[in-house]
């Protein structure tokens, strides 16, 4: 005979068994050495840091209030900032569509092609835009080209593996019932496959729009177009009003977007 | 003619789901086969059109040995074999013209697949045949929007767009309510008149397959062990059918061994 | 069944001729406006293919010659995402309950949206390079830069959760006179602590990703490792400290996968 206390090992009440609060103190352990690592030997100056706060004030205090005066110019190089953004989203969108078929298990040809597809789809992932755009900016120069090139890069990843794993949920009923009626490989996947991901593809493709208006606005800062030029001009002149304005004008870039997005996604899901 | 020859399919190194099964339909008519789940009924109407392949045997259309096609001859050979399925298999999101037209992807050029532009004859066969199963006016309807007995009468239309030589229907019924299933059953019966069709059906509900079919095959795990008219089909056979379990069925096969 | 119709077309995406005309018409003189507008000097870019041979030849094959640049780099990077995960969660929990429609009141409710957006809205390259300017170059300014980074991705989620949670407990608590803080400690945490846990993590692996790139502007990490072997044409080198960023991605990337899937 064994009461209920005692199969459970004990009398008293406590939220985790003895096993799980070792692990729980264990974690906690961990991530205090952690911190305690990284907080002791960081290469800081630490008189900076109490600083900070006074330093930024000061900087804010620069700022204000913006001046607008070049606010033509502004919105100018941001209406480029958008249209980059735009532009390479398309571009991307378009390259990782046979990139996503290569990468999804259930279209790619073999094995070989299943592993050069998700061989892309890592490196372009991993690799982050502005390193992209650093890379571009040496071989083609300042300019658009070279952001467009980035964010294009950086776009096929994100799409290609969102839309690979979208093939790979897909029904597979219908795949059988058009493969019963005869269809050859490609008509299946007009017919079966890309009907059943399209959801999906607008869905990634706005959201990845939204993502690469953001990004669009620092190509500028390593010299691949867009209004990231203007505001490192006005920093490095020291010009603070005029970063303020091309900030505040980042910020309504960066809201509208989100709208727009939203607004999309509404409208064609 | 449909003419299956000592038919094996085994799945990796298992017991074979089927056990040189032999099985000739001739003719026009309407054959059900019955049996419980797990003895082989959807496996064989697969292997007939080869989305399961077989281990061995010869499974031979009008004249043609199905078992040993490859690329581009499969799939002419598939062209004449209709199925529905139990699912409908339907792609959702698009029309019910464009599934119904689905059937004729084996015969259009991929251009014309890819755009959309059937042949006349394509669009005027499959008004005729929407009209006739009565669906004809959900043509521009995306597939998701029916019914489930809609959602099958186009399954059946999308197969008979193959002017197909057999047409296979894996429990076609099993995911509709009673009447409905009664309407597809005899919609099967009276197309395979029409047309002059054999068809060959899948099937749990033994009542409708009296009353819809011309013949019974009796499955139990990987045999034929009743093929007979519908009316020969009584309490004895029918226990037989639907007795037993694959273990102890698996236990009498040693004993015929040994 | 001789009147029966013998052409089909499928059912435009858009309905009203008139409008899908405009959209196409839209469409196509955006690319061209676009593509004509553009600023682009042709005979650079052209001048890209013989770069790029140079380049890709002077990057081959990587080298880890300076590897203890290269450590130093990647050690200061992880610190910088450790106390930037830390500083950001931390300070993410106040504002997430600000921002939370269903706890706070709406002035503090509005404030609370307010950082969340704009903490999202700029890219944390911009938010390294405003950081660099006040307390100068180096990882200080990236932690505070991936501080503001994380709050935007912790405590907009985090507030989302709150806004979801299960009212009824709240009001239980409230209902058997709990003061507030207990209330908070027993009705509201355990029901958002498993989403906290996941969030930490995830933003971990993020701010691991984005230090990788403050550098690049000054911030600190192995950006700044990496964009130097850029300036001096140290192709082989950049190669190489690329290779150990995308590794550790994917390591991280993968730790981070395992301990979500575990907690759950």
């Amino acid at each position: 005979m064994s009461t209920i206390a005692e199969k459970f090992g004990r009398e008293d009440w406590s939220r985790f068994t003895p096993k799980q609060r070792m692990q729980r103190y264990a974690a906690f352990a961990f991530c205090a050495l952690a911190l305690g690592w990284a907080l002791g030997s960081i290469d800081v100056i630490w008189a900076w840091v109490w600083d900070a706060p006074e330093q930024m004030g000061d900087l804010l205090g620069r700022m204000y209030p913006p001046d607008p005066s070049n606010l033509g110019d502004i919105l100018l190089v941001l209406l480029e900032t958008v249209n980059i953004a735009t532009f390479a989203t398309a571009l991307g969108v378009m390259m990782s569509l046979p990139v996503a078929y290569l990468a999804a298990q259930n279209t790619t040809p073999n094995r070989a092609t299943l592993w050069f597809g998700r061989l892309i789809l890592v490196t372009s992932r991993s690799v982050n835009t502005i390193i992209w755009a650093l890379l571009f900016v040496a071989i083609f120069g300042p300019g658009v080209v070279a952001g467009i090139l980035a964010i294009m890069f950086r776009s096929i990843g994100f799409i290609g593996k969102l839309l690979g794993e979208a093939i790979e949920e897909i029904d597979k009923r219908p795949v059988e019932a058009l493969e019963a009626t005869g269809a050859s490989r490609f008509k299946v996947i007009v017919y079966a496959i890309i009907p059943q991901v399209m959801p999906t593809f607008w869905a990634v493709a706005i959201l990845r729009w939204d993502i690469n208006l953001r990004e669009s606005t620092v190509l500028g800062l390593v010299g691949a177009g867009g209004i990231g030029i203007i505001l490192q001009g006005a920093i490095d002149t020291f010009n603070w009003p005029e970063a303020a304005t091309v900030l505040l004008a980042i910020l309504a870039l960066v809201v509208l977007g989100e709208v727009v997005s939203a607004f999309l996604r509404r409208r064609i899901l | 003619m449909l003419k299956i020859t000592d038919l094996v399919k085994r799945y990796g190194k298992g017991n074979p789901v089927l056990k040189n099964l032999d099985l000739t339909i001739e003719g026009e008519s309407v054959v059900s086969i019955i049996g419980s789940s797990g003895a082989g009924k959807s496996t064989l109407l697969r292997c007939i059109n080869r989305l399961v392949e077989p281990t061995s045997g010869s499974i031979e259309l009008n004249g043609t040995e199905l078992t040993s096609l490859h690329g581009r001859d499969l799939r002419t050979a598939r062209r004449k074999i209709g199925m529905v399925f139990q699912g409908f298999n339907l792609v959702d999101r698009l029309t019910v013209m464009e599934n119904v037209q689905s059937g004729r992807l084996g015969y259009i050029s991929t251009w014309s697949a890819v755009m959309r532009r059937y042949p006349k004859e394509d669009i005027r066969r499959a008004y005729e045949l929407m009209e006739r199963v009565g669906i004809a006016h959900y043509a521009n309807k995306r597939a998701d929007e029916l019914s489930g007995g809609e959602r099958q009468r186009v399954g059946v239309v999308r197969a008979l767009m193959q002017n197909p030589e057999i047409l296979l229907a894996d429990e076609p019924t099993a995911s509709l309510d009673p009447k409905t299933s009664e309407q597809i059953m005899g919609l099967l019966r009276d197309l395979a008149g029409e047309l002059k069709l054999p068809v060959l059906i899948n099937i749990h509900n033994v009542t409708e397959a009296k009353i819809y079919t011309d013949r019974i095959v009796g499955m139990r795990y990987g045999r034929i062990i009743f093929d007979d008219v519908p009316d020969k089909l009584d309490q004895e056979a029918m226990d037989q059918i639907y007795s037993g379990s694959p273990h102890a069925d698996r236990s009498e096969d040693m004993k015929e061994a040994s | 069944m001789s009147q029966v119709p013998d052409t089909w077309r499928k059912p435009p995406f858009i309905a009203n001729r008139w409008l899908r005309w405009a959209v196409y018409l839209g469409v196509v003189s955006y690319v061209v406006w676009v593509g004509a507008s553009l600023p682009v000097n042709w005979a650079r870019v052209a001048d890209g293919i013989g770069r790029a041979q140079r380049i890709f030849g002077g990057a081959f094959p990587p080298s880890f010659e300076r590897s203890g640049l290269l450590i130093d780099g990647f050690l200061e990077s992880l610190k910088i995402a450790l106390l930037a995960t830390a500083g950001g969660v931390a300070l993410s929990i106040p504002i997430a309950f600000m921002a939370a429609r269903n706890i706070a009141p709406l002035p503090i409710y509005y404030l609370g949206r307010a950082i969340i957006i704009i903490a999202r809205s700029f890219h944390p390259v911009i938010v390294a390079i405003i950081f660099v300017k006040a307390v100068g170059f180096g990882p200080f300014a990236g932690v505070l830069t991936l501080i503001v980074y994380s709050i935007g991705f912790v405590a907009k989620m985090l507030a989302e959760r709150i806004e979801e949670i299960d009212f009824g407990q709240v009001e239980a608590m409230r209902a058997a006179g709990a003061p507030y803080l207990s209330t908070l400690v027993y009705a509201i945490f355990p029901q958002i602590m498993p989403r906290q846990i996941g969030l930490s993590i995830y933003q971990l692996d993020s701010n691991l990703r984005a230090s990788a790139v403050v550098g690049i502007v000054g911030a600190g990490g192995i950006g700044a490792t990496l964009a130097n072997a850029f300036g001096r044409y140290d192709y082989d080198f950049a190669l190489a400290i690329t290779i150990v960023i995308v590794g550790a991605i994917l390591i991280s990337e993968g730790v981070s996968g395992m301990i979500r899937k575990r907690i759950g």
